[in-house]
């Protein structure tokens, strides 16, 4: 399990892991459920058309990130959130599908894009990974607080000087670079289900942001190591590790939260 | 003239058996798309949408393994992923769209698994690929009487609880003050909303059902205010991309020799071109949408 190939992929592993937490905490304070499900999805198609024209899949991971963040504000400026973010994925998997079909490579290809493939990760792939996840780690403590005051109450943030579109726009960009590092390994399907599970579940845990985002990173990081050890046993996708794990998680969350009220219930009724 | 038709309509067009089969069921899922894609964007459920459909592939999966009808497979699926969402019933809008997200993430992970499964022990690599992106050309002619039953129940159930619907999607509240059983009109809404992906995800696929659904009704809703108009004005714009989808699909055959290029591809960029038609429109359709909920009228 942690012979010499299998390193690279626990260091990257471990890279995303931390990115999709601290991102995560804000998907889920902010309500961008959505745009964290697309934004991976609506960057698949660069993997193609990198592999389809011969350049580093990264480039055109990065290039779709931003096309899909582009779709997402711009369309969102005439139409409602989620329909904006809805007309972004479809066209930009639709894009996808050819450049999956000309590329030739299309059944392999598109399992290990959606899927995730852990075990191809060379040592190249790494420094790339670092510096990405250094930069969308290190924007979200620079931008800490306004981001925060911002999720919390827009009114507020404006009243402070901090533009709403600017910060959304900011946030979005975040989440792309996250997406398009976290891609490869995890696949476009639950790059998502990483930033959600662990962040929904530190969420119910706690109210006090750093606390929370502690805790995030760190069941994002038990969850990603588990799925990865899991897969390299059972040979099953890693994936499927991922997405269930995170839905367990915030099924222990939710009965944690459940229990804890009906102690504070029992015990007000105690009091009287 | 002739020389022209002949060049759109590539020879054997109109006698292929498999294109009849994926104009009929195309046309279906488009229709049904259309109509419930209207409710769905007033209702803000786009998200509710695009995850039905993504967890329905696990459906597909499924049958490809048990080798029975891939209709049931992305049905059961489908419905099932309604009844979850809605047991768990989350009323805050944000709260909704997380246990969608975590449903959505455990249903396509199972996907993966079940993929997994069936490259495994069929070796059929192709399953991802018509699962998730469609086989428009690969539906089987004997869908067809099944899948035109479902499209009509779902029409038919539109039309008769058409105005509790729209009135309990623009305004629930209103709709409750009214007498109208919100709660039942929602978990309907969500039945049918099941029911088109499934439709739809056979002919474009799960993860693209989402153009099918929200596309042609994004678009038509910057046309009209109108609820009624705009249904009429999706479906004929659904209608239209997917069959001329299938048509540009069947000459690309000669495009690139011995290779043609994704039905889906065609369809969705149709559909978004017709989107982005919709908002050269003036000024009218432009003000009129970021509000669509206060102003769609009955």
């Amino acid at each position: 399990m942690f012979s010499s190939f299998m390193v690279n992929s626990w260091i990257v592993a471990t890279m995303v892991a931390i990115v999709a937490g601290v991102t995560g905490l804000f998907v889920i304070i902010r309500g961008n459920t959505f745009a964290a499900h697309t934004l991976p999805l609506s960057t698949f198609p660069g993997a193609a058309a990198a592999k389809l024209i011969g350049v580093n899949e990264l480039w055109g991971l990065l290039t779709f990130a931003v096309l899909g963040v582009v779709g997402i504000s711009q369309l969102g400026r005439h139409q409602r959130n989620d329909v904006a973010t809805a007309l972004t994925l479809m066209t930009l998997l639709g894009l996808g599908t050819l450049f999956l079909s000309l590329s030739n490579e299309y059944s392999q290809g598109v399992y290990a894009l959606l899927f995730g493939q852990v075990l191809g990760v060379s040592r190249g792939e790494i420094a790339p990974v670092a510096l990405i996840s250094v930069v969308a780690v290190g924007l979200i403590i620079l931008l800490f607080r306004p981001l925060l005051l911002n999720s919390i109450s827009p009114d507020l943030g404006t009243a402070r000087g901090i533009s709403n579109r600017r910060v959304e726009l900011l946030f979005l960009a975040i989440l792309g670079l996250a997406t398009a590092m976290a891609l490869p390994v995890v696949g476009a399907l639950l790059v998502f289900s990483l930033m959600l599970g662990p962040a929904s579940t530190a969420r119910l845990l706690t109210d006090q942001p750093l606390r929370a985002l502690s805790l995030c990173v760190g069941i994002a990081l038990l969850t990603v190591w588990a799925a990865l050890a899991l897969s390299y046993t059972t040979n099953w996708p890693v994936g499927f590790f991922v997405g269930g794990l995170a839905a367990l998680s915030y099924g222990l969350g939710r009965g944690w939260a459940w229990v804890r009220a009906a102690r504070a219930i029992h015990e007000v009724a105690a009091g009287r | 003239m002739s020389h022209l038709i002949s060049a759109i309509f590539q020879p054997g067009f109109f006698s292929n058996g498999p294109v009849h089969t994926a104009m009929i069921i195309g046309g279906g899922a488009a229709v049904v798309s259309a109509c419930i894609g209207v409710f769905t964007i007033i209702r803000g459920q786009s998200f509710a949408g695009h995850a039905l459909a993504d967890v329905s592939s696990a459906g597909g999966a499924a049958s490809f393994l048990l080798g029975v009808n891939p209709m049931f497979g992305f049905l059961g699926m489908a419905v099932l992923a309604a009844s979850a969402m809605e047991l768990i019933g989350v009323s805050r809008a944000r709260e909704r769209d997380l246990v969608t997200g975590i449903v959505l993430g455990a249903g396509l992970g199972l996907t993966a698994l079940l993929l997994y499964f069936d490259v495994t022990s069929h070796s059929t690599t192709g399953a991802a690929t018509s699962v998730m992106f469609g086989s428009m050309f690969g539906v089987p002619a004997s869908i067809i009487p099944a899948a035109l039953i479902i499209a009509l129940a779902v029409i038919l159930l539109v039309i008769i609880i058409y105005r509790p619907l729209l009135l309990s999607s623009l305004d629930s509240t209103l709709a409750a003050v009214q007498g109208i059983n919100v709660r039942l009109t929602g978990l309907l809404h969500l039945l049918m909303l099941s029911l088109a992906v499934t439709l739809s995800a056979m002919t474009i696929g799960a993860i693209l059902s989402t153009a099918l659904l929200i596309g042609p009704a994004a678009a038509a809703l910057r046309l009209t205010k109108r609820a009624g108009t705009a249904i009429c004005l999706a479906a004929l714009i659904g209608v239209g991309a997917t069959w001329g989808g299938i048509l540009l699909a069947y000459d690309s055959y000669n495009w690139t020799p011995g290779h043609g290029w994704p039905v889906s591809f065609f369809i969705v960029s149709i559909i978004f071109v017709v989107y982005l038609l919709t908002g050269l429109r003036g000024q009218r359709g432009r003000f009129a949408i970021p509000a669509a909920n206060s102003l769609v009228r009955l």
